[in-house]
């Protein structure tokens, strides 16, 4: 017995800051894979269980009375000592704990606050495509205006074979969206959902045009640990000149596979990440503790363990570079065209030469939202379509690719091999 | 970098002084009875049922339903229909978020813009008028008063002038916040005073933002009033409640916002677009602590019956101790604060139009052990006798 309101008065309406903002493509597909006679290579989360140290972790800190009660609100003391020193030896500089670091709700938290920190109206936020979606809700939220740009697909790159490497910008298409309106651009190193690693020279190219401009610098490094053989994640703050204007993002999420425990943080200089601290304070204010001490506790005991095999952030990357060659090499059996990625935990396809009509579906969607939604449907295989990660402007471009994540046990694996190898048998 | 960095949201909010004074107490190793969080542990089956979610599957480690696990929002939704006497639909009516004091974030900036007026009762809860401010508004102050002076005061002395009240509204009056037990006074407000704030707000087409985080800490027989309870009003208020509050696990930050579809939808949209996903095995552990609840509701068992007798004990310690000294405790009808002498200075929870009249009173918390309690009743009693040195 719900009463229903013939009139919703007009001081309920939502406020102008979140403005269409409601529609989102997980809210669409997330609902849909939780069947379970589906197989889920759709949203971006592991099935396979996260190390053991880290749930004991957990458990433990669970069970000190202090730790159940508010931590610091900017980041919990041992959490934010870890990330210092895990970070002071990736960049190679001290970095203060208090002042440089900001822990926040995932690495979606971290976005948040730097996006209301620092970019407002009148402010041009440049974004390149595909991004992770939720960029652009999030720039207009804080009043920005979103300028995007995509990565290309080389034209010299073979067919048969293609990598994440073979996405590139134009260098001066990239230049031309560089005006005395940017406040900032986003990157994305390791790419979701391309997989692209950013070389050091196409940072460089960004960061020439960060100094030329004065912009700042919002690196979403939230794969950083998942890096396969012969590539290396370079962190564009590290650049001569970018320290002073990038925020860094990392995420617990992604580093241990624990993405319910949502936790992140924001790197930068004291002098950006205050403004985030100032969001904080005055949106959630602090992040649960026992989580935060237990991610410390792993954090400490991987950086021992830097650089050898048994590090996790060496050891994952390592399991899942077999599970994102058996992923390419079963959708190239289908007559799919994989992108391989260089890094991070998704892959995607273009199922162009699988010819498959799906004209029925009427024309009010692109094809990937077609082609995924028919996927569920009649192979019982979920995937997330591309365009829900480009603009407008580009979805003729995309509209031929899914995204698959790989971070999945074997028997997961197995069961998507099965329907693939059947594709043709209907 | 030479252009100006921030965003003018941001200007005028970044003091906090929860930052300055927990800094504080920790540098000089005080008896800590400012900030309001328990110095005991979680109820035992609430820390079992975390421990068992940590083991359980791979899924309590990750993402879970953006606006709710499900498991905690079908029982929170079962356990308040029974209260409020409606039925609360858990997937529209219900929004979980990372802590109360997030819920109250999405609940202003989903509904206030910039112009809007929202009227805040003093004292309040500190975090309300930077969030106005962030969202653009205009911050309207009323101050409850104290009307009688006996021997004994109490937090139900202190009252709203029902027209000084009507004359904050005025037709940009977006909504108004009240906060029941409040913090720091331990007020709770009886029925005929939220009957006419109800009022004023269906009279002016008002939202009513209820921070109701203490509801289950009300002492001496206070019954706590949901005010989405009263006519008129579940269609225009948003009732906010908190699991650290509720659980004594202020360090899990779970909390949520209750109120009807058409509101919690756009409040919806600011979490998907701030934080997307709360943690998960801390809701399914509080999802468990409400079931047992639910089912021990109004006997003895019942976590929520015992805490406020546990506490009831405490307060009237502090107050005693506070007496002694020659300080005038408030004894607070709800809540775990009192207002008396020295920790948190109350004129942070006033405006500054209205501080000068309230700098001589401080609150305390007395959600503390027994020992944590004994430490500072020793150092009042060395103060007053003269025996500590002086500065």
């Amino acid at each position: 017995m719900r009463t229903s309101y013939k009139m919703a008065s007009i001081k309920h309406k939502n406020t102008k800051r979140i403005e269409g903002l409601d529609k989102n493509v997980w809210v669409a597909f997330t609902s849909v894979a939780a069947d379970p006679s589906i197989v889920n290579l759709g949203q971006g989360y592991p099935d396979i269980p996260p190390p053991s140290y880290v749930k004991e972790g957990l458990a433990q800190a669970a069970m000190v009375d202090r730790l159940n009660q508010y931590t610091r609100g900017f980041g919990h003391p041992t959490l934010v000592k870890a990330l210092s020193k895990v970070y002071g030896k990736v960049y190679d500089r001290q970095l203060d704990p208090f002042k440089e670091i900001l822990v926040t709700v995932g690495g979606y938290g971290s976005l948040f606050s730097t996006m209301q920190a620092l970019v407002e109206e009148g402010d041009e936020v440049i974004i390149i495509e595909p991004f992770f979606d939720c960029y652009v809700p999030m720039v207009k939220m804080a009043g920005g205006k979103p300028v995007l740009i995509p990565l290309r697909l080389k034209s010299s790159s073979a067919a048969s074979s293609v990598s994440s490497a073979d996405w590139v910008l134009d260098q001066e298409e990239l230049a031309s969206k560089f005006n005395s309106k940017t406040k900032a651009i986003i990157i994305n190193t390791p790419n979701n959902p391309i997989g692209k690693i950013f070389s050091r020279s196409e940072l460089q190219a960004i960061a020439d045009l960060c100094i030329k401009h004065d912009t700042l610098c919002i690196s979403d490094e939230v794969y950083e640990w998942l890096v396969y053989k012969g590539h290396e994640h370079v962190k564009i703050a590290t650049l001569p000149g970018m320290w002073d204007r990038t925020i860094t993002i990392g995420s617990a999420g992604k580093t241990f596979s624990v993405t319910g425990w949502k936790l992140g943080w924001s790197i930068g200089p004291e002098h950006l990440i205050k403004h985030l601290q100032t969001v904080m304070q005055n949106s959630l204010y602090t992040c649960p503790t026992p989580l935060q001490e237990a991610v410390g506790q792993g954090l400490l005991r991987d950086f021992e363990l830097m650089g050898k095999p048994d590090c996790y952030f060496t050891s994952l990357a390592l399991e899942l570079e077999g599970k994102r060659d058996r992923m390419a090499a079963m959708l190239r059996q289908t007559g799919m065209t994989p992108v391989v990625p260089e890094g991070g935990y998704f892959m995607i396809a273009d199922v162009t030469a699988l010819n498959q009509d799906l004209s029925h579906m009427g024309d009010d969607e692109p094809y990937d939202y077609k082609f995924v939604k028919w996927m569920i449907k009649e192979k019982k295989l979920a995937s997330i379509p591309v365009t829900a990660f480009v603009g407008e402007d580009s979805v003729k471009q995309f509209e031929k690719y899914i995204r698959l994540c790989f971070i999945k046990q074997e028997s997961t694996l197995d069961a998507a091999e099965a329907i693939l190898k059947s594709w043709n048998k209907d | 970098m030479s252009r100006k960095l921030h965003a003018r949201r941001i200007e005028g909010i970044d003091k906090n002084i929860w930052v300055e004074l927990t800094q504080l107490a920790a540098d000089y190793k005080a008896v800590n009875l400012g900030q309001g969080f328990p110095d005991f542990s979680p109820p035992s089956f609430v820390q079992e049922a975390f421990c068992k979610a940590l083991n359980e599957g791979f899924s309590m480690h990750q993402y879970t339903r953006a606006f709710g696990h499900p498991n905690l929002v079908k029982i929170l939704a079962k356990f308040f229909s029974r209260i409020v006497g409606r039925e609360i639909d858990p997937m529209e009516d219900i929004l979980v978020s990372v802590g109360a004091y997030q819920a109250l974030f999405c609940t202003f900036q989903a509904l206030i813009d910039e112009g809007d007026e929202v009227i805040i009762v003093e004292p309040f809860f500190d975090c309300y008028q930077p969030m106005v401010m962030m969202a653009g508004g205009t911050a309207i102050y009323v101050p409850l008063k104290p009307v009688c002076c006996g021997p004994v005061l109490s937090s139900a002395d202190w009252v709203l002038s029902p027209e000084e009240l009507a004359s904050k509204f005025s037709p940009r009056t977006k909504a108004i916040v009240i906060n029941t037990p409040n913090n720091p006074l331990g007020k709770v407000y009886k029925r005929k005073e939220l009957q006419m704030i109800a009022e004023l707000c269906i009279k002016h087409d008002v939202i009513c933002i209820s921070d109701e985080v203490y509801e289950w800490l009300t002492y001496d027989g206070t019954k706590h009033v949901k005010i989405a309870s009263l006519p008129g009003m579940w269609e225009r208020t948003v009732t906010i409640g908190s699991a650290g509050k509720t659980f004594s696990a202020t360090g899990w930050k779970v909390g949520w916002a209750m109120g009807s579809e058409h509101i919690l939808k756009h409040l919806k949209t600011v979490h998907q677009n701030s934080v997307y996903h709360c943690a998960t095995a801390a809701q399914e552990a509080v999802a468990v602590g409400f079931q047992r609840e639910y089912d021990v509701f109004g006997t003895e068992e019942s976590y929520f019956h015992q805490l406020p007798i546990h506490l009831h004990e405490k307060r009237l310690r502090l107050a005693d101790c506070l007496k002694s000294v020659g300080l005038k405790p408030i004894l607070p009808q709800g809540g775990y604060f009192m207002i008396g002498l020295a920790t948190i200075p109350v004129s942070a929870f006033y405006s500054p139009e209205h501080r000068n009249e309230f700098q001589k009173y401080i609150r305390f918390c007395f959600v503390k052990e027994d020992s944590t309690l004994q430490a500072a009743e020793d150092i009042l009693r060395q103060w007053s006798d003269g025996k500590l040195k002086k500065f």
